[in-house]
């Protein structure tokens, strides 16, 4: 119990940095301008969920009820649903992968201490990072389902820095994930969290397909706060239930951004 | 070979410590203070307690085998290792609380290369200058004044990893100077180098130094630390075994010559104890006799006199390498 308590202490002394977390995310977006095709690449994966699922499946679904009496047609069902995935998909790839590559092989953070920079502005440069690849595939989203008609809702305004938010909670959480693996095995890992997410998270279909015990366990996960909370925005079904997906996806994102920055500091300032 | 350096490296040993000590040590302050410094790691202790006081603009070394604590405390005087106990002030500010304002001062050249590899060799440098807030335009212009200062402008638009190991070098040490630091930090600088390498550096390093920066270097060459170091300690196990510029090390720790006689086979075994009394100290090695003397010929007069024949003589001076194998033994240490 002391332990633990000591354990929460020394997560709330907030990590030594400088304010200087731009510079970190400067020099991702220079090493980036190399690989922005290879980037861009990313954000093709949901569109093509979007439309083989939300035009090719959806012929055979027929009409979803959405709770306020409405029905919206599958594509306009799924498609926040993928906006979520594809914000979730991008900001995992650069805190999982890179971070331990720049940890363990690269050295950067080793060269970036010892200059001004404090580890919690190495966390919140990468996470920042991190995000800003989710934020992009999310935008790109955005206007396709703009483009497509799927948006049915002025709310859908807020989609976009909501689903900043979603990159935001995932990419702390892989930072922080990633300072604890030892080897690429362990990424195995991250690969079994994400699938059963992205296919279990009421992301195609309802929660209420599932029994009440199940649903109480997908309500559990990270990925069916930014699906609800992305999907009430572009469907217009606003409510309270918002804060509460919202107040989840930040209270991640700043815990895993704590989390990280204090092992950065056991990892690399011993 | 740029002519300082030829003309410095020319210069008596002696000679190149005064100068130094005359046109660099003129800044007042201290660049470090350690009182009693240790850093344990779990029930290993790497640094057991030393003293150390830098005045800035001064040169110093810490020499000593691996595993002496050399890189340990390099690290905390860098504010990037939390010292277990004892007093350490750097630039006049504790680590534990200034930690970043003291690394904006600091220049770190470390053991083994951290350069960014996903970054071309200029922007190593343009990023590295933006980690300490400097403006874009100073750090693209201090980029370019670095380039040519470690030779690199050719290579400038080049990833780092084709670089040479003497390249790479350079640029860390170039990377090192973005900040135009007022103690740089470097951590056996030119381990693994080849001598065209290591004397361009120590050309450089030079340089740097006439122009006031604070030197702190560690190397297990004692060549490396009587080119470049006005005053240094010698560690062993942790600790400080001996202090001083490397003639003074050499006067307390050696004799001025040294006689080394070589013979064709094991028979010098037993003569330690015929030559004992010619000279300050005798050293019995697998291969040779080392007899520690002020005056070496005279010595080997006095040997041959005594009816010795070894095969083959040297006289010598007595060098800074004499004084470290005394001071910290012959064993091997891994």
């Amino acid at each position: 119990m002391t332990a633990l308590a000591k354990g929460l202490a020394r997560l709330v002394v907030i990590p030594a940095g400088a304010g200087m977390s731009r510079a970190v995310l400067e020099r991702n977006l220079v090493v980036a301008r190399r690989y922005w095709v290879s980037i861009l690449s990313g954000f093709v994966e949901p569109v093509l969920y979007l439309f083989s699922l939300g035009i090719g499946l959806g012929s055979l679904v027929g009409q979803i009820p959405i709770g306020d009496g409405r029905v919206v047609g599958y594509a306009e069902f799924v498609a926040p649903a993928l906006l979520a995935a594809s914000a979730m998909n991008g900001a995992i790839y650069d805190s999982t992968f890179a971070v331990f590559w720049k940890i363990k092989y690269g050295k950067i953070y080793e060269a970036q201490l010892a200059t001004p920079l404090g580890p919690r502005d190495v966390a919140l440069g990468e996470v920042a990072w991190a995000q800003l690849r989710g934020g992009l595939y999310a935008a790109m989203f955005v206007a396709v389902m703009l483009l497509a008609g799927f948006l049915s809702s002025w709310w859908a305004l807020l989609a976009l820095p909501a689903a900043v938010v979603v990159g935001v909670a995932f990419a702390g959480a892989g930072m922080a994930a990633t300072t604890f693996m030892k080897s690429w095995q362990d990424f195995d890992l991250v690969n079994l969290a994400i699938l059963p997410m992205f296919l279990f998270s009421a992301t195609f279909y309802p929660l209420s397909a599932y029994p009440e015990a199940l649903q109480w366990v997908v309500r559990l996960t990270p990925l069916y706060h930014g699906v609800s909370l992305l999907r009430s925005l572009t469907l217009g079904t606003v409510g309270w239930a918002l804060v509460g997906h919202l107040l989840y996806l930040v209270v991640m994102g700043v815990v895993g951004l704590l989390i990280a920055a204090r092992r950065l500091e056991r990892l690399l300032l011993t | 070979m740029p002519v300082t350096s030829s003309v410095v490296r020319d210069e008596g040993r002696g000679e190149l410590s005064t100068r130094s000590s005359s046109s660099s040590g003129t800044k007042a302050g201290t660049a470090v203070r350690a009182r009693g410094l240790v850093k344990r790691f779990g029930d290993f202790v790497a640094v057991d307690g030393i003293d150390v006081e830098v005045p800035l603009g001064e040169s110093f070394g810490f020499l000593g085998p691996n595993g002496a604590g050399k890189s340990s405390t390099m690290r905390m005087i860098g504010c990037v290792s939390p010292p277990s106990a004892g007093e350490l002030t750097v630039l006049g500010l504790d680590p534990r609380r200034d930690g970043s304002r003291i690394r904006a001062r600091l220049g770190v050249v470390p053991q083994q290369d951290t350069l960014d590899q996903e970054l071309t060799v200029r922007e190593n440098l343009v990023l590295y200058a933006r980690y300490f807030g400097l403006s874009r335009a100073h750090a693209r212009a201090k980029a370019d004044e670095l380039l040519e200062f470690a030779h690199l402008t050719d290579r400038a638009d080049d990833r780092v990893e084709p670089l040479s190991g003497g390249m790479k070098r350079r640029l860390t040490i170039a990377r090192a100077l973005v900040n135009d630091p007022d103690v740089l930090l470097l951590d056996e600088p030119t381990t693994g180098l080849d001598p065209q390498a290591r004397h361009l550096l120590w050309e450089r390093l030079f340089r740097l130094k006439r122009q006031g920066v604070t030197l702190i270097l560690t190397t297990h060459y004692m060549d490396e630390a009587e080119q470049l170091c006005d005053r240094l300690v010698v560690m062993d196990g942790g600790r400080i075994v001996a202090e001083g510029s490397p003639r003074e090390l050499i006067e307390q720790h050696s004799s001025r010559e040294v006689l080394e006689l070589r013979f064709t086979d094991d028979d010098h075994l037993g003569l330690e104890v015929a030559v004992r009394d010619l000279a300050d100290r005798v050293e019995t090695l697998p291969d040779r006799l080392l007899l520690y003397s002020a005056d070496g010929d005279a010595a080997l007069r006095a040997v041959l006199d005594r009816g010795v024949s070894p095969e083959s003589s040297l006289v010598r001076r007595s060098s800074l390498e004499d004084v470290f194998l005394r001071l910290t033994g012959r064993s091997l240490v891994d």
